[in-house]
């Protein structure tokens, strides 16, 4: 009986996956020793990032004229992605570490 | 600004000097721990100066990070030696270094305001050069410990990082 109803909800899952192919997606951006790994993302609009900070620092994930997230040391912190682009992001106290974010419509 | 260049670039000749030059003169593990922590010191004492005396709010952001920043390594430089049982030993660079920086303080200690914080912000692009300079061609190759090696070049990748971003305030600044 358990096996049966556990494979019911299985399939209902699977099923709700499938039926919402656009549903908004946490990309996930870690950060380890001063590097965005992975430095470059694809997502679309209506996604969420979310960085990861592994080091004992403080750092951000910063858009030059945009987005300012502050990302304390071994903390996390997101970004709602609202519009469609191609953003290089840095860190503004580390500026040496760079990462990229590619939105599509 | 001519006596400051000077002092810094003879502490880090004698750095090349006594350690570079003459490869049976290399830094050990424990000489290698006191200059880095050493240079760490020197740099929260230099951007508590500048906190209490700028008041411009970049200036006084970025001297804000690098006590963060460097409290945050030397924290887990301490604890890297501790683990480690190894013993940082004072040394000629060190106090070269120390030397440099006290003569930098005293000098900065005359100015206020705009001249101040460049004078404060382009000693700290020139610092973490010279510091960078150091850990590349000397402290990094000569570092024998694997993690006081990873913990170096970690140091050198965030010291890079605030060369720029000094540099990116002097910019400002002008």
């Amino acid at each position: 009986m358990l096996p049966v109803r556990a494979a019911i909800l299985t399939l209902l899952l699977g099923a709700a996956a499938v039926a919402a192919p656009s549903q908004a997606e946490t990309i996930e951006v870690t950060i380890d020793r001063l590097v965005y790994t992975p430095a470059e993302i694809a997502a679309k609009v209506g996604d969420e990032v979310e960085w990861i900070n592994k080091d004992a620092l403080v750092h951000t994930a910063t858009v030059k004229g945009g987005a300012d997230v502050l990302l304390p040391a071994k903390k996390s912190g997101s970004l709602l992605l609202q519009e469609p682009g191609s953003f290089d992001y840095i860190c503004r106290y580390h500026p040496n570490m760079k990462g990229h974010i590619t939105v599509q419509p | 600004m001519t006596l400051r260049l000077t002092t810094a670039a003879a502490a880090i000749a004698l750095l090349i000097g006594a350690n570079g030059a003459l490869g049976a003169d290399k830094p050990t593990d424990p000489q290698i721990a006191h200059i880095a922590y050493t240079a760490g010191v020197l740099d929260i004492e230099a951007a508590k100066q500048a906190i209490a005396t700028s008041k411009n709010k970049a200036v006084v952001e970025f001297a804000e990070s690098m006590v963060r920043d460097h409290e945050a390594v030397n924290k887990q430089a301490l604890d890297l030696v501790k683990k480690l049982n190894v013993t940082p030993e004072d040394n000629d660079t060190s106090k070269a270094l120390s030397q440099a920086a006290e003569t930098k303080r005293q000098e900065l200690a005359k100015l206020s305001g705009a001249e101040f914080d460049k004078a404060y912000v382009e000693n700290e692009v020139a610092y973490h050069k010279q510091v960078n300079g150091a850990l590349e061609t000397l402290l990094i190759p000569a570092a024998q410990n694997g993690e006081l090696k990873s913990l170096l070049e970690t140091g050198l990748k965030l010291f890079q990082g605030h060369q720029q971003h000094a540099e990116h305030v002097a910019t400002e600044l002008k």
